[in-house]
């Protein structure tokens, strides 16, 4: 599962919705691996309104890289800024976590992924 | 609300009808008791038994017959703009990822099988990802609790998925959960659900007739193998499979290769609505020497009615913005309705 996928899901537990403390899911004892995809600028940039920023700095930390900057760089600023791309690129789009947990910061629930699919079926009592 | 018209009917498959007016009276109890499905609910445990249980145990033929993309989604996927951020619910084997690669999908299904083939399928198992796994992304995950946080995609597509739901009241949440997930009030939703009107395939199914049916899938035996290998995964335990033997193969026959398009356009890939396919499927049942050994499972399909799925995109608090007909199937694009703020939807 892409880095990138973290920053859109949040808990299925539908008690959960209301919580803040449910997004974003905490990877616990994940295992990342780093895939080989082509930079495609374009799509980042575009990409870029749908991210929740605050989000991705919690994700990039718990997952040990580097520390990104409070603010997002606007659309202009991350067309210009090959470094830049290139490090968001990395996180989002190249790094995979293949196995590991995902872990509700409300409910406490954890998520598995095994060979890099999460499964967000739930239990029937958390229905 | 009311419940789905079931008329009566000679079609083998009555069963189904039964079974569902009584799910439908039981829902109706739980939701004034408290409005969220419960654990053992019994439209779930139906489900369980007829949709997920016949995915996991078909996954791989259902997959291989599976490949071509249905035109009105194609067309929707492409009318996109670059950079979009897409769900597709039920994605099966996967095959609209990668249809526009200028967008990133969210790929979910609830059977872990067919989100494993899709994977393969898309290459994100391997290093050199091609077009597909590097804009798209895949989980399992139910329909009617999915774990996309709110508003988060433009836009999102659930092909074939809807007319699995047993009660109506489920149809129309996961129409809602849908809606949902989409941005307001510009964010589109694609659904594309089995017709009741197919007066032109030879299925025999028309205006008027049951609309809860029992479709057989023919597993043939070239696939089983195949199908033994998948089960044989790690992590595989509770399998269900080729329960449900099937009571009357001729009918079986008659029914099969229902949700793929008939359309001379089509080669004989089997388009995807739904489910069977439309070649894989006819073939099976031309094929009588094989039959006695080829397991069927059966499958529920609720087969919407002209103006059906509008009423139920309404009921869901979404608004429609275009619908249509292609190939015995019903389709409509959905937006957020004004009355519905976040927050404020299941
Ligand atoms: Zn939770």
């Amino acid at each position: 599962m892409k880095v990138l996928t973290l920053n859109f899901l949040t808990c299925a537990v539908k008690s959960c919705r209301t919580s803040a403390d449910s997004f974003p899911l905490h990877p616990k004892d994940a295992e990342l691996v780093s895939d080989d995809v082509e930079l495609n600028p374009q799509l980042l940039v575009n990409l870029l309104p749908r991210i929740d920023w605050n989000a991705l700095r919690t994700t990039a930390t718990e997952l040990g890289f580097p520390t990104l900057p409070e603010q997002p760089p606007t659309p202009e600023e991350l067309q210009a800024d090959e470094k830049m791309l290139q490090d968001l690129h990395k996180l989002l789009m190249e790094t995979q976590i293949s196995e590991g947990k995902l872990v509700c910061g409300a409910c406490g629930h954890e998520y598995a992924v095994r060979e890099g699919i999460a499964n967000f079926l739930l239990p029937s009592h958390l229905v | 609300m009311a419940a789905s018209s079931a008329t009566p009917s000679a079609l083998p498959s009555s069963s189904a009808a039964d079974a569902v007016a009584k799910l439908a009276a039981a829902s109706v109890t739980e939701v004034t008791a408290g409005g969220s499905s419960q654990a053992d609910d019994p439209a779930e445990a139906y489900e369980r038994e007829h949709v997920h249980g016949v995915y996991e145990a078909i996954a791989p033929h259902f997959s291989a017959t599976r490949y071509k993309p249905w035109p009105a989604v194609a067309s929707f996927l492409h009318a996109q703009p670059p950079g979009a951020l897409g769900l597709d619910v039920g994605c099966g084997n996967g095959k609209y990822l990668g249809v526009n690669t200028d967008v990133f999908m969210l790929a979910s299904d609830r059977s872990p099988s067919l989100i494993r083939l899709a994977r393969e399928r898309c290459g994100l198992t391997r290093p050199d990802a091609p077009a597909a796994g590097a804009v798209s992304d895949l989980l399992v995950a139910d329909g009617l609790s999915l774990p996309f946080r709110e508003r988060a995609a433009d836009f999102a597509i659930c092909v074939a998925v809807i007319h699995h739901l047993s009660t109506r009241q489920r149809r129309q949440d996961a129409i809602r959960q849908l809606l949902r997930c989409v941005d307001a009030p510009r964010g589109k939703v694609l659904v594309y659900v089995w017709a009741l009107e197919q007066g032109t395939s030879r299925r025999g199914w028309d205006q008027g007739g049951e609309q809860d049916l029992l479709v057989p899938w023919v597993l043939k035996a070239q696939h089983q193998h195949q199908q033994q290998q998948q089960q044989q995964q790690p992590k595989k335990k509770k399998e269900k499979k080729s329960r449900q033997r099937q009571q009357d193969t001729t009918s079986a026959a008659k029914d099969q290769a229902p949700d793929e398009p008939a359309a001379p356009a089509a080669p004989a890939d089997g388009g995807d609505v739904g489910g069977q396919g439309e070649g894989e499927g006819e073939k099976a049942s031309a094929e009588p020497s094989g039959q006695a050994a080829d397991p069927v499972f059966q499958r529920y399909y609720h087969l919407y009615r002209q103006g059906e799925l509008e009423e139920d995109v309404l009921a869901a608090g979404g608004v429609v913005v275009e619908s249509g007909y292609e190939r015995d199937n019903w389709w409509v694009v959905a937006a957020n309705g004004p009355a519905t703020p976040p927050g404020q939807q299941q």
